[in-house]
């Protein structure tokens, strides 16, 4: 066929033959919420349910909207206390991570100074090493130091893991801002701290909370270094996966569920920022 | 006052330490702790550690487990980027519902699996009333080896497509509309424009969600354990159930060393096929 014929086949395809592709494509778009959905509803299925419907066989598609398999969870010894310690070092990791994070990246988004390269290499690099193995030479470190088994030192550990991803992702917030405010700010008698403070802070918050929101999903579902690093001071995923063998279906599927409705919730609250930040902080 | 020089450098001075602390210097603790045995060196942690019997099974499954997943999280996400750009309502919806699996954790996505693949499951349930069973059947039996792939593959496709996805989505976002055009004017097929156009102008963003992604498919665990206990060991497992259970942190440190090497030479294979010039990650 010669280039023209196909030019005009490409422009003229018949209108049928194009909604009928449009409607594939749908289907297959259709399909794959599906996909995502149906095992998430499932788990979900099995927390709402009796224990005894939970074990049993063959399942229903609805649950028997009974608390009874929830309540089991709550109640079995060191449940409640390690979902209050999977929060309490979430909010640490947050904190430190956002604390550590913003001043570099204010300082990559603002300057231009000898070692900025040097220091983003450093950033990067940790993209290629597998971050939860740090948890080996850290829980000789921390036993030295009197941070085993404590909740600050695998804060410490999980603000490695979020630590890079908060320095791009300011950067590349503060960057969107443009310098001649803070330039403004500076003439209009501001120092540069209170520029900062009042005008550039007050834009890139939505942005900063976001990035505390993946701070705090990245430490809520590590276990690796939950697992290695806790004994007494367990984590949710720390006591789920160190209890495996031992504990009964309905205790798994309401940990599962109790694991990812918060991560869930979070992520729908920042849902406008995934792309934006995620697709550039990982460019 | 703080001299503008000096600025940037304390602002970066927090970050810094905190990197050099809690991320170079237990890396070369690793590897020194993996050579060493009372100060001297020694190559015994890698030798108990090669003729543990589980070693070879757990180097074997974690490569078919990253070999099988990658690739069909790269190609799904290329599908899914693709019909989503196309999108002209409803694309902020779709968006959301795919990449809700970027909150959900290892461990959480085993559990999830496991409560459809598991003997009482909601699978063999549907088989039930399709009249295909008329028993729970075990599906994830110690000794069935495809059996247990499979359900590790699903669930990790499942977890962690999201994150190539996002990357890609990113990525096709800055690729001008003009170029396809151009391509459609002269006679491209939407095959051909995705071949010649759209994959090489990708390319960084392919290149960042292989690496991201490679690295993370060696850390499998949690999702392994959750789905089949100790039945398909492999490196993390391994690791962890020598610094927890054996208490013997040099041939964990032995483990991790091999997990470090493959990443690192992963990493390194990527950035040289793949090559991106500085211009294009713009």
């Amino acid at each position: 066929m010669s280039a023209v014929t196909e030019t005009e086949a490409a422009a003229f395809v018949p209108a049928d033959a194009r909604r009928a592709g449009r409607m594939l494509n749908a289907a297959i778009i259709i399909l794959l919420c599906v996909w995502v959905l149906l095992p998430i509803y499932l788990v979900l299925v099995n927390a709402l349910s009796d224990p005894q419907t939970v074990t049993g066989w063959p399942k229903h598609f609805v649950p028997t909207f009974d608390l009874g398999s929830l309540s089991f969870f709550i109640s079995y010894a060191g449940v409640l206390k390690a979902l209050g310690n999977s929060v309490v070092v979430a909010v640490l990791t947050m904190v430190l991570s956002l604390g550590f994070g913003a001043p570099a990246g204010y300082a990559l988004a603002r300057f231009d100074f000898p070692g900025k390269g040097v220091f983003r290499l450093l950033v990067l690099m940790t993209r290629a090493f597998p971050l939860p193995l740090l948890a080996l030479p850290l829980a000789v470190m921390f036993i030295r130091t009197g941070l085993d088994d404590s909740l600050f030192g695998l804060a410490l550990v999980h603000t490695t893991l979020a630590l890079p991803f908060s320095v791009l992702i300011t950067a590349s917030l503060f960057s969107g801002i443009p310098f001649e405010l803070e330039e403004a700010a500076w003439t209009l008698g501001c120092t540069r701290l209170q520029a900062v403070r009042k005008v550039v802070l007050p834009l890139a918050l939505p942005g900063i909370a976001a990035s505390g929101v993946f701070a705090f999903v990245t430490s809520w579902n590590e276990v690796f270094a939950a697992a290695v690093l806790t004994i007494r001071n367990r984590t949710l995923t720390a006591f789920l996966i160190q209890s495996l063998d031992v504990s009964p279906l309905p205790l798994k599927f309401a940990g599962a569920a109790v694991l990812v409705l918060p991560a869930l919730i979070f992520l729908f609250a920042v849902r406008k920022y995934l792309f934006s930040l995620w697709g550039i902080a990982n460019r | 006052m703080i001299s503008k020089r000096a600025l940037p450098y304390l602002l970066l001075l927090p970050a810094t330490v905190f990197l050099i602390v809690f991320f170079v210097l237990p890396f070369l603790q690793v590897a020194w702790y993996a050579v060493t045995d009372d100060g001297g060196f020694t190559l015994q942690h890698f030798e108990t550690m090669r003729q543990d019997w589980k070693f070879m099974p757990a180097l074997t499954n974690t490569f078919l487990l990253v070999i099988i997943i990658v690739p069909i999280q790269i190609a799904l996400s290329l599908g899914m980027a693709s019909l989503v750009t196309k999108m002209k309502t409803g694309r902020e919806l779709v968006l959301y519902i795919w990449t809700i699996p970027l909150g959900i954790s290892d461990l959480a996505a085993g559990l999830i699996w496991l409560s459809i693949l598991d003997q009482t499951g909601f699978m063999n349930s549907v088989l039930f009333h399709l009249g295909v069973v008329d028993q729970p059947v075990n599906h994830l039996l110690y000794n069935d080896y495809p059996a247990l792939i499979a359900a590790v593959v699903l669930a990790e496709v499942w977890r962690s497509t999201a994150i190539v996805l996002v990357v890609l989505v990113a990525g096709m976002g800055l690729i001008p509309k003009e170029y396809g055009e151009a391509a459609e004017v002269f006679g491209a097929s939407p095959w051909k424009r995705f071949i010649k156009v759209t994959l090489p102008l990708l390319r960084p963003s392919l290149q960042t969600a292989l690496i991201l992604r490679t690295i993370l498919a060696f850390e499998v665990f949690a999702v392994a354990v959750a789905l089949t206990g100790t039945n398909l060991p492999v490196l993390m497992s391994e690791t962890f159930h020598w610094q927890f259970d054996l208490q013997d942190r040099h041939v964990a440190s032995a483990y991790a060393l091999v997990l470090l090497a493959v990443s690192i030479a992963f990493t390194l294979v990527y950035l040289r096929v793949l090559r991106v010039r500085e211009e294009e990650r713009a």
